[in-house]
């Protein structure tokens, strides 16, 4: 008996490692040539690379500075509250993990790894030396000390606890994914208010956001952007095809206007410009001006983008909104919206990655941002010559956060089921 | 100012005065009048671009007639916004391409309308929309997406749509010419069923063994203007006008 053709397997020398290797590296001679060729390249690259970062590249230069890269000039004796900050993302991290699973596990487990690799380097930069440390300067300045000399180990423990709790919390709580969406919410609120703090000689004093600075600066102007700019860019994207005319005008003018300027000339306008227009006892800081360009800004770019996913959604599904009663904003909300704005996700993601990287330009504007600490810790005279380490230092910290926007869009792609409904 | 028909129960459902509708400078309908009491079914038929289509639209609004009137359960259809709202509410409308929300489930898509403009809770809401899959014989689909059903399932889950909002009046625009043949039937089915059950419903279709089945009366359309109206057996066995025989002999191969 012979087999037949719907037992018979494939040839063995189509499948497995060696089926793949034939098939795609070694098909032909010049295929192979070209193989040899990139393996001998990738080694030589690869390699040197690797003999700078662990040989090489002198790191004391971003250890001994890390508390400028991460804050910037922020008083060091407040710098707790950005811990806290940072606690209360860890909690609502560890809750998001368990309640919606997916993507925010992975990122959770992203957070949790960054943590455990930081207790470990710093322990073995510093070893026991940061106790020591502090144990000293409570002893000498007794319990007023505690909070404001807490090791950044004790800090990191913490959060790495706090983001277990929150996960351990959070089990079997599908429920609270709303309330969860609001916690998220409220906690950039919260974030503000702490950072700023009010008043003079309170327990939080105010801190101007002249002294924000490094990632927390950053993430601060790239945040403030993305969730002002979000709401801005749909509203204009909604009033270009409102039947009323002078909204239309409106923001048709606001749209070609904004996207026919560079960033640069909006940052030095909102900088230089502004206070020359505004009456003298009107001032508004360095860092909201900033942020006010960069909203604006992206609200020009989101706003198109989302029209072109307006424009995708046939009639017919306005058409059957209105017939089964919907007004025109429960069909604007409840059936254009949802559907034109899944189908721009990949666009607006896009859109924010580069916000991201572009609050970079608020160097120029004096602004000590991630590369603006970069390039004042190159100024200082210990560290000449370092540029390098310095920039692939500031370049990974980019790359993380971009690429973990870009996989979060790729995940929520996936599971909204974009392109397939 | 009494009339027979409000006595017996039966009344004007829809009442369509002298319609004219203009696309551009493209006279597309031209001088319909046509009225429709309750319980009626009413089958339209003729040659694509004859206005069919563009007339059932004008009951309910999707698209406005720039002339005559149309008199909807005593509501008249004017440019006033409350008034398009409130006789949309009472229509129910079935279109070719089912026109089923994708990024909503079965359940969501039936539900949406009751609850966000009848106000009904979602337990309420629910419990009618799993009573009307179950009357187009789909309660098993209920939590999948439009794009996971069949064509013929999908126009059931639209029919089931249009009903949830219970209007007086169902509209249907050619609802089985987008559908695979094998199809038609199960769409056919449910709209005796909702015939029998006393329905006021004007159909735009071509299927001839439904409006022998079904219809009260049946209208030919040509041109943007009523050709011919009787009953199914004065339309099959005795059409008057030329243009109605032509056109029977072209389908009815």
């Amino acid at each position: 008996m012979t087999a037949s053709a719907d037992t018979l397997g494939p040839p063995p020398t189509s499948v497995g490692v060696i089926g793949w290797l034939r098939k795609n590296l070694f098909s032909t001679w010049y295929n192979t040539a070209l193989t040899l060729v990139s393996l001998w390249l990738i080694y030589t690259v690869v390699g040197q690379l690797l003999v700078w970062t662990f040989t090489t590249a002198r790191w004391e230069v971003i250890t001994a500075n890390l508390r400028l890269f991460m804050v910037g000039p922020f008083p060091p004796e407040q710098v707790w509250r950005v811990w806290i900050v940072l606690c209360i993302v860890s909690v609502l991290m560890g809750l998001s993990a368990s309640v919606y699973g997916g993507t925010m596990r992975t990122f959770a487990v992203w957070l949790a790894a960054a943590f455990a690799t930081l207790i470990v380097l710093d322990l073995i930069a510093e070893q026991a030396r940061p106790f020591a440390d502090f144990a000293r300067r409570v002893a000498e300045g007794g319990a007023s000390q505690f909070w404001l000399a807490l090791p950044g180990m004790v800090w990191l423990l913490v959060n790495l606890a706090l983001l277990a709790l929150g996960w351990s919390i959070g089990r079997g709580r599908a429920q609270w994914r709303t309330a969860l969406i609001l916690a998220w919410l409220g906690s950039f609120f919260v974030t503000v208010a702490l950072l700023q703090g009010y008043g003079k000689d309170t327990w939080l004093p105010e801190i101007g956001t002249n002294l924000w600075g490094g990632l927390l600066l950053t993430f601060m102007l790239s945040v403030v952007s993305i969730v002002v700019s979000f709401p801005l860019g749909v509203l204009l994207a909604l009033g270009r095809r409102s039947k009323l005319p002078a909204i239309k005008i409106f923001c048709i003018l606001y749209i070609e206007l904004v996207r026919g300027v560079p960033l640069v000339t909006i940052l030095y306008m909102t900088q230089i410009m502004l206070p020359l227009f505004l009456p003298g006892e009107l001032r508004i800081d360095n860092v909201a001006r900033a942020m006010a360009a960069f909203t604006l800004f992206t609200a020009a770019y989101m706003a198109e983008n989302v029209r072109g996913g307006l424009q995708a959604i046939p009639t017919g599904q306005i058409e059957a909104a209105h017939a089964v009663g919907l007004n025109d904003a429960q069909t604007t909300l409840l059936i254009v919206l949802p559907q034109a704005l899944r189908m721009v996700i990949p666009a607006i993601v896009g859109l924010f990655i580069s916000l991201f990287k572009d609050t970079t330009l608020a160097t120029i504007v004096a602004l000590l941002e991630l590369l603006g600490v970069g390039r004042s810790v190159l100024a200082q005279s210990e560290f000449l010559g370092l540029q390098t380490e310095v920039y692939v230092f500031v370049a990974a910290i980019f790359f993380v956060f971009s690429y973990a926007m870009s996989f979060a869009s790729y995940r929520v792609e996936e599971a909204l089921g974009v392109g397939k409904r | 100012m009494i009339d027979v028909g409000m006595v017996s129960g039966i009344r004007d459902m829809i009442v369509a005065k002298d319609v004219h509708k203009w696309f551009d400078r493209l006279h597309v309908l031209r001088g319909v009048s046509l009225t429709v009491k309750s319980g009626e079914v009413v089958v339209m038929f003729g040659p694509s671009g004859s206005g069919k289509s563009t007339f059932i639209r004008t009951i309910n609004r999707l698209e406005e007639h720039q002339r005559g009137t149309i008199i909807v359960d005593g509501i008249e259809l004017s440019n006033d916004i409350r008034n398009i709202h409130a006789i949309r509410q009472e229509i129910g409308m079935v279109f070719q391409q089912f026109n089923l929300f994708p990024h909503l489930t079965v359940l969501q898509n039936i539900t949406l309308a009751p609850m966000w403009v009848r106000r009904w809770s979602r337990e309420q809401a629910e419990q009618a929309a799993m009573d009307l899959l179950r009357r187009v014989g789909i309660p098993e689909q209920a939590q999948k997406y439009p794009a996971q059903l069949s064509g013929g399932q999908q126009q059931r889950v639209a029919i089931a749509r249009a009903l949830a909002m219970q209007p007086k009046i169902m509209l249907f625009d050619e609802p089985t010419s987008a559908l695979d043949p094998e199809m038609i039937k199960e769409v056919l089915d449910v709209m005796t069923q909702l015939a029998k059950s006393g329905m006021t419903m004007i159909c735009v279709t071509h299927e001839m063994g439904f409006a022998r089945a079904a219809a009260n009366r049946m209208v030919f359309m040509d041109g943007g203007q009523l050709i011919e109206e009787g009953t199914p057996d004065q339309i099959f066995q005795n059409p008057q006008q030329d243009r109605t025989k032509l056109f029977l002999s072209q389908i009815l191969h």
